[in-house]
């Protein structure tokens, strides 16, 4: 039994699922060769933020068909995650695709790390640690602090997380 | 029998039906997409793939309701079965497959060769698709082709039609299905191209693909260029096979004879001289009955070196398939060219000098049922090594086009006659288009020739038939001699037969027919599609036997053009010239393995 | 048809393995296993031995080994590693681990370094849960992986 939390993202870990079933697809019958590949690119899109209310409905209907018309229990199993996220945490996937916002910040497209200028002292361990180069200093000093604070430039951000995980002092957040 | 009701029609069916023939039954046609069956001619294609022929199964043996959908191919009914094949449930699921096949295949059915004649798009429009609500990545495979077979596998829908009867009806295991999941095609070993597998231009996978994956390399534009060159005369052959199928493209019944329109279409199309394979069938038989003749005589005199049983060779397919699989048995078959080849071989030898043109300059044009043909015409040893004796061959199918494209009307056609001195043919020769045929059409002469009587009955109804056994025998009396024979068709039968010779010919086989396609070329790769009708292939059989049985002269021998051109120009059957001529020889085409260090 | 080159010994190992099953097509899988575990990986030519010993088509030898994902038409590196992508390691953060290979390697999945020493591959579940995300290199397996382990194992090898 594997335990999940709030760190765990739904349509993600369907997703990851549907990856699976994708790789071991015999490819015999078309409902799990094509179905299974169209379940993965919806969710792909779901989880990029591209997704659209109509690509639920259209989840749904998809994976009721593979389960009811796949030849092996492989295919009549493997929309079983998407259907029961769907049927347990509806909301989170309408948040995706309503709200364009991942509650778990994992799906990477969804989220952005945010240095709150108030809390960051300006060592730069986070610029350090960058491996894209897309953290740089500001002209801002808070009060009580005596460097100038870090900024992330969202749009060269590959939101990798070691900017997360090397602050000290809790100044990065995701959003 | 058990009973079962489909569609609240209750109906009483043998135990082991399956709920689509048990439909049928019932007069309810369930769509279907991979499922293929020639009935009755043991082929049969049932992989439960495609997941169209979905139903639901209201009450299952148990009572109860089946959980899921059922195959209406591979779901045998059992007692008390109680089957929905179009609830809103069944077709949701039907209309959603079909979806999804066709998010994985082109949208270009207005270019497709298949257009018309394409099952999925028959089905998307039974089911009336309006738009593919599945967008995402889509199949790209290399074009193929060989010099019959055209491959475009981005359309392939992975019914695997092919892939059985590659290699179980015809045992050639050129194509198997490869990888798996989303990537999984039907491709030759490696992914490398057909041409280099063990393919042997059958074209049979073209005539059971139901989409464009598999097509005929298209020639109409090759011939056209020719018939617009004023330089040239062009010279047209018809095979039997093709006169009692062409119509079908023009609305007419399976099994029509359109002889004589066929001829009077071919002049309208522009064509110099319209001459018939058939004249060249009965020439062959003469040269293969003759052969078949002196082997038996050495045999008789104890010649312990004779190849026998001796083969036909007049089916390109098999020929190649021998040359693949069987090098150390090139010795059995005839050496006689097939029809098609010897009348190249006496258009551009005899008819063009005779008609005082240079051989380069006369086009001779086979229309074939055939897609082997193709290839057999471009054969090296069938030509003089700048020009080939036959240089284009079209199958019935793109005949038919042209004459659309031209448009000549098949059915408003008048009936007109072959032109001399290479168009009269006898019944023999036009039973040549059935399996079982060359060998009766070779039995009529060699037994008059050997026995010098006349045949008390002219009709070999043992040599008959595309329905029953696999591999037909019989034992036929030549005036105390007797003559072991053997037919078949489908080269899974003719690998059998040439493994028992290389054993040894146990059987004592003197002469065997072999024929690649399903009833030989009548279910050619090149005729008008069949969609796993064998009653389509039956009733052109029984047009070719009507054809037969209506023709004033019924043996080869007795054809006066035939007489008439050993008079003038051959000699004799098996003389020096026919046999420069008439006569080609086999290769060795099998695997070699080169040991490297 | 095909034109096969192959050295007179790798024919004897192929031919020995089909005889020892007894030369049956039914025992393909069972030969190209053996052959495997001989040659490492299963090119064209093995293939076509293998296919004409057990008198079955080339096209079905090849239709077994692309399906099947412990066959393999590449040489595998001397030290193959598997990066475990099963549940408990995906949602510990085995696509970062995955990544971090890739990038110490330069490599994609499914490829081998060119100096031959590294091969790198996915698969599900080792087993190992308790010890999620895992990656195993030969038969060693390691556990608890983060990103930033990775190049100090991959030192181990070099």
């Amino acid at each position: 039994m594997v335990v999940m939390d709030e760190t765990s993202c739904m349509p993600a870990i369907a997703k990851f699922y549907l990856e699976f079933t994708c790789e071991e697809s015999c490819g015999k019958c078309s409902p799990c060769r094509i179905g299974n590949k169209r379940l993965c690119e919806l969710l792909e899109k779901i989880t990029n933020g591209n997704g659209t209310m109509d690509d639920l409905n259209a989840l749904r209907n998809l994976a009721a068909v593979i389960k009811d018309s796949a030849l092996c229990g492989l295919g009549q199993t493997s929309p079983n995650p998407v259907l029961s996220t769907l049927d347990n945490f509806w909301d989170e996937y309408v948040e995706h695709v309503v709200d364009k916002k991942c509650r778990a910040g994992v799906c990477k497209k969804l989220m952005q790390y945010v240095i709150d200028p108030e809390k960051c002292i300006g060592c730069g361990k986070c610029a350090k640690n960058c491996p894209a180069e897309t953290i740089s200093r500001t002209d801002y000093t808070a009060p009580g602090h005596k460097l100038a604070s870090m900024v992330i430039e969202q749009s060269k951000c590959v939101k990798c997380g070691a900017c997360y995980q090397n602050c000290k002092f809790g100044a990065i957040s995701i959003k | 029998m058990i009973n079962v009701t489909i569609d609240n029609k209750a109906i009483q069916v043998p135990e082991g039906t399956t709920i689509l023939k048990a439909a049928r039954m019932a007069g309810i046609e369930i769509p279907t997409l991979c499922y293929f069956e020639l009935d009755g001619m043991k082929f049969e294609n049932k992989p439960g793939g495609c997941r169209v022929c979905m139903v639901e199964v209201t009450k299952d043996f148990n009572g109860k309701p089946r959980r899921n959908l059922a195959p209406a191919c591979a779901t045998d009914c059992v007692e008390g079965m109680e089957v929905l094949t179009a609830s809103p449930r069944a077709l949701n699921a039907r209309k959603t497959v079909l979806e999804l096949i066709l998010s994985d295949h082109p949208n270009d059915c207005l270019q497709c060769e298949k257009s018309g004649d394409c099952e999925l798009q028959a089905l998307a429009a039974k089911m009336g698709i309006r738009e593919i609500p599945f967008k995402g990545e889509q199949s790209h495979y290399e074009k193929d082709t060989t010099l019959s077979v055209y491959r475009d596998m981005d359309k392939c829908v992975y019914c695997r039609r092919c892939e059985t009867m590659c290699s179980k009806f015809q045992s050639v295991g050129a194509l198997s299905g490869v990888n798996r999941g989303f990537p999984s095609v039907v491709a030759p070993a490696f992914e490398q191209k057909l041409g280099d597998s063990s393919c042997v231009n059958c074209g049979q996978c073209v005539q059971v693909c139901p989409v464009g994956a598999l097509t005929l390399v298209d020639n109409i534009n090759d011939v056209r260029k020719a018939l617009a060159d004023p330089t040239k005369k062009v010279v047209v052959q018809t095979a039997p096979a093709v006169r009692v199928a062409l119509g079908e493209e023009f609305g007419m019944e399976p099994g029509t004879i359109v002889t004589g329109k066929m001829a009077a279409a071919l002049r309208r199309l522009g064509f110099d001289y319209v001459f018939d394979t058939d004249w060249s069938a009965d020439l062959t038989i003469m040269e293969e009955g003759t052969e078949l003749l002196g082997r038996v005589k050495k045999l008789l005199a104890g010649d312990k070196d004779v190849k026998m049983p001796m083969f036909t060779s007049c089916c390109p397919a098999w020929v190649t398939f021998y040359e693949k699989n069987f090098p150390d048995l090139l010795g059995h078959p005839s050496t006689a060219k097939s029809p098609q080849g010897m009348f190249g071989a006496v258009t551009k030898n005899y008819f063009a000098p005779k008609i005082g043109v240079k051989r380069e300059d006369v086009v001779c044009v086979s229309i074939m049922p055939c897609l082997a043909k193709k290839s057999e015409c471009a054969r090296p040893e069938l030509g003089n090594g700048t020009d080939q004796d036959v240089n284009f061959s079209l199958t019935t199918r793109e005949l038919a086009h042209m004459l659309k494209q031209s448009n000549i009307d098949l059915n408003s056609m008048p009936e007109e006659d072959f032109d001399s001195p290479l168009g009269q043919s006898t019944g023999a020769a036009v039973i040549f288009g059935a399996t079982g045929g060359v060998m009766e059409a070779a039995l009529r002469t060699a037994y008059e020739v050997h026995t010098g009587k006349t045949l008390p009955k002219i009709d070999f109804e043992e040599c008959r038939g595309i329905f029953g056994e696999s591999i037909r025998e019989a034992t036929v009396d030549f005036a105390g001699l007797p003559v072991k024979i053997a037919i078949c068709y489908g080269l899974s039968n003719a690998r059998k037969l040439m493994e028992e010779v290389r054993e040894g010919n146990p059987n004592g086989y003197h002469f065997i027919e072999v024929m690649a396609c399903p009833g030989g070329c009548i279910g050619g790769a090149g005729q008008p599609y069949h969609h796993g009708k064998s009653d389509i292939i039956k009733r052109r059989m029984d047009a070719i036997y009507r054809e037969d049985a209506g023709k004033p002269i019924r043996k080869s021998h007795e054809n006066p053009d035939i007489i008439a051109i050993y008079k003038e120009y051959y000699g004799e059957p098996c003389g020096h010239l026919s046999h420069e001529q008439l006569h080609t020889h086999y290769f060795d085409k099998s695997d070699k393995v080169e040991i490297t260090k | 048809m095909a034109n096969i080159k192959i050295s007179e010994d790798k024919i004897k190992v192929i031919k020995d393995i089909a005889k020892s099953f007894g030369n049956k097509p039914g025992e393909v899988i069972n030969v190209l296993h053996q052959v495997q575990g001989k040659f490492g990986y299963l090119p064209a030519e093995v293939q076509e031995v293998v296919a004409h010993e057990l008198n079955i088509p080339v096209s079905r030898v090849y239709g077994i080994v692309s399906f099947y994902s412990f066959f393999t038409m590449e040489p595998k590196g001397e030290h193959p590693i598997d990066i475990c992508l099963g549940t408990a390691c995906y949602v510990r953060g085995a696509e970062k681990v995955l990544d971090a290979f890739q990038r110490n390697l330069n490599i994609q999945v499914g490829k081998c370094t060119p100096d031959g020493k590294f091969s790198l591959n996915t698969l599900r579940c080792v087993g190992a849960c308790g010890l999620a995300p895992v990656a195993m290199i030969g038969d060693k397996v390691y556990g608890r992986l983060t990103p930033d382990m990775v190049p100090g194992i991959i030192a181990e090898y070099k």
